[in-house]
């Protein structure tokens, strides 16, 4: 196998993994219009990242951290309603990073490898940081499963129990930002929040338990980035559509599969 | 087995209330929803909140509960006190999977021998491995009550428990509350928008219309003219005989109104 194929392969598994248990929170939660949102913001990161002499990564997370508090700030007013305001939100970043990054004559950048991804020209450098964010990422939510769960289920009832509630939530956003900063290079930011919820969606069918679904999500998602890495390969797709698409095959088996069996 | 204290017995130990709250006032657009509102829980003491819908109750158990912060008046809760919180209802996401042995452990871990006492007690072991989406009604409120009691706590705070359950069902679940007060000596605040389903268990009624109407125990307070006046003669006029004297009266938002404008404000 040739080496950018491993890179890439290696890089496409490490975000699969930890997309799995954090996307089931967000399919949860009904946070998917907010990973978006977050996701799209990723752009404005990157110019920032050039502008400050930085590396893209630091500036999408410093970007997508900031527009994270922003939401929930923004969830406390009560004139918009919140998918409005993530609309705004939403949009308004792609435009700002798109027209911010046009205004960097001197910069050459791969617009399409940032929009869709481009996993095949990870270096092991980016591999590197898939692994390092994902730890993170992944140490993050362990600490704060049972008390996120627990607000997921009912937030009064975690609050009276003791649950200090701000706090996790601010901690889930901010691990939604690392994972977004670190998925970008793998399926690009407009596919990010399908990398996080199709295989936790997938994996419902055959849980019982949140923690069922958190794994069966993860090796869903290593499922379908075998697939899409397959079909990038051998067909020459495009690679993080190519992930998309195959992960979407899997939840058109996994409700074919829950007729079948009639599970859950 | 210990021997099952009375609630009287824990009333004449010489302390405190559990929790207390005075002066309590909440406005929402302007209009006061609490106006000026006081009410404590002794140990072992069972308190109902009553009143008609919109009247206050759920808020006031939010502003108790240190959920949402009261504009007005302080909220004293003894050091330490253990709360169990049966919320009004559970809407779970039905992409959540969840078992009620994993619903039970989201509240903190529990001993299993313990565990096993309190599915008993509320009669719910059968059901731990079953999703949660898949209980019925009486189910869900077992469940949450059961959440509620694994806490071991010294106040249980209920929000009309008994909501969408048949009268046999509210009676089996009323009977369950009752049996678990004796057993811990634990207070209990419920919200009850019907004073009957609390009738037999109750030491004291509060009813609330915004204000506080009147206060008492459940005899008293059917007999109570303003009592009477928001519930209307026939829910009142189901045990004695009552008097009807007026001191206030309520109009449809609950607004105290002149008693002689007011038609009898009964449907």
């Amino acid at each position: 196998m040739d080496e950018f194929l491993i890179r890439a392969l290696l890089a496409a598994i490490g975000v699969a993994v930890v997309a799995g248990p954090l996307g089931s929170f967000v399919v949860w939660r009904r946070m998917a219009y907010f990973g978006d949102t977050l996701s799209h913001s990723a752009l404005l990161g990157v110019t920032l990242g050039f502008l400050l002499g930085a590396d893209p990564t630091v500036g999408i997370i410093a970007v997508c951290t900031a527009v994270a508090l922003l939401l929930a700030l923004g969830e406390r007013q009560r004139v918009l309603a919140s998918d409005t305001l993530l609309g705004i939100l939403s949009h308004s970043a792609l435009s700002l990073g798109l027209v911010s990054l046009a205004f960097l004559e001197t910069l050459r950048v791969d617009l399409i490898g940032y929009l869709f991804g481009d996993v095949l020209a990870v270096t092991w450098e980016d591999v590197s940081v898939v692994y390092i964010g994902g730890a993170v990422v992944l140490g993050v939510l362990a600490w704060l499963w049972r008390p996120l769960l627990a607000i997921t289920v009912h937030e009064d009832l975690a609050r009276v129990e003791g649950v200090p509630v701000r706090r996790v939530q601010i901690a889930f956003m901010l691990i939604i930002a690392v994972t977004i900063a670190i998925a970008m290079k793998v399926v690009g930011i407009l596919l990010i929040t399908s990398l996080l919820i199709i295989p936790a969606a997938a994996a419902r069918a055959l849980s019982r338990t949140p923690e069922q679904m958190a794994v069966l999500a993860s090796i869903a998602g290593v499922l379908a980035v075998f697939g899409g890495l397959a079909g990038s390969f051998h067909w020459d797709l495009p690679s993080g559509p190519s992930i998309v698409t195959s992960a979407a095959v899997l939840f058109g088996l996994s409700l074919v599969g829950r007729r079948l069996f009639s599970i859950g | 087995m210990a021997a099952i204290t009375s609630p009287l017995a824990g009333n004449s130990v010489v302390e405190g209330p559990l929790i207390e709250c005075r002066g309590i006032t909440v406005r929402r657009g302007g209009e006061a929803v609490l106006d000026n509102v006081e009410i404590a829980v002794l140990a072992g003491e069972m308190v109902s909140l009553i009143g008609p819908n919109g009247a206050g109750k759920t808020l006031l158990l939010r502003v108790l509960l240190g959920l949402v912060k009261a504009e007005q008046g302080t909220v004293e809760a003894r050091a330490g006190l253990r709360i169990g919180y049966m919320p009004q209802q559970l809407v779970l996401d039905a992409t959540l999977p969840l078992t009620v042995r994993r619903f039970l452990s989201l509240g903190g871990l529990v001993p299993a021998g313990q565990r096993r006492e309190v599915l008993e007690e509320v009669g719910i072991s059968r059901l731990i491995d079953r999703p949660m989406q898949a209980l019925s009604g009486g189910e869900t409120q077992r469940v949450l009550l059961a959440r509620a009691l694994l806490r071991n706590p010294d106040l249980l705070v209920m929000d009309e428990p008994a909501q969408g359950l048949d009268i046999y069902g509210q009676g089996e679940l009323m009977g369950l509350i009752e049996a678990a007060r004796k057993r811990r000596n634990c207070g209990i605040l419920m919200v009850s928008h019907d004073l009957h389903v609390v009738m037999a268990a109750t030491d004291r009624v509060v009813c609330l219309n915004h204000h506080i109407c009147c206060t008492g125990h459940p005899t008293e307070v059917e007999a109570d003219p303003s009592y009477v006046a928001l519930f209307g003669k026939r829910a009142a006029s189901h045990l004695a005989a009552y008097h009807h004297h007026h001191d206030h009266v309520h109009g449809i938002a609950g607004e105290v109104v002149d008693a002689g404008n007011h038609q009898s404000g009964i449907q």
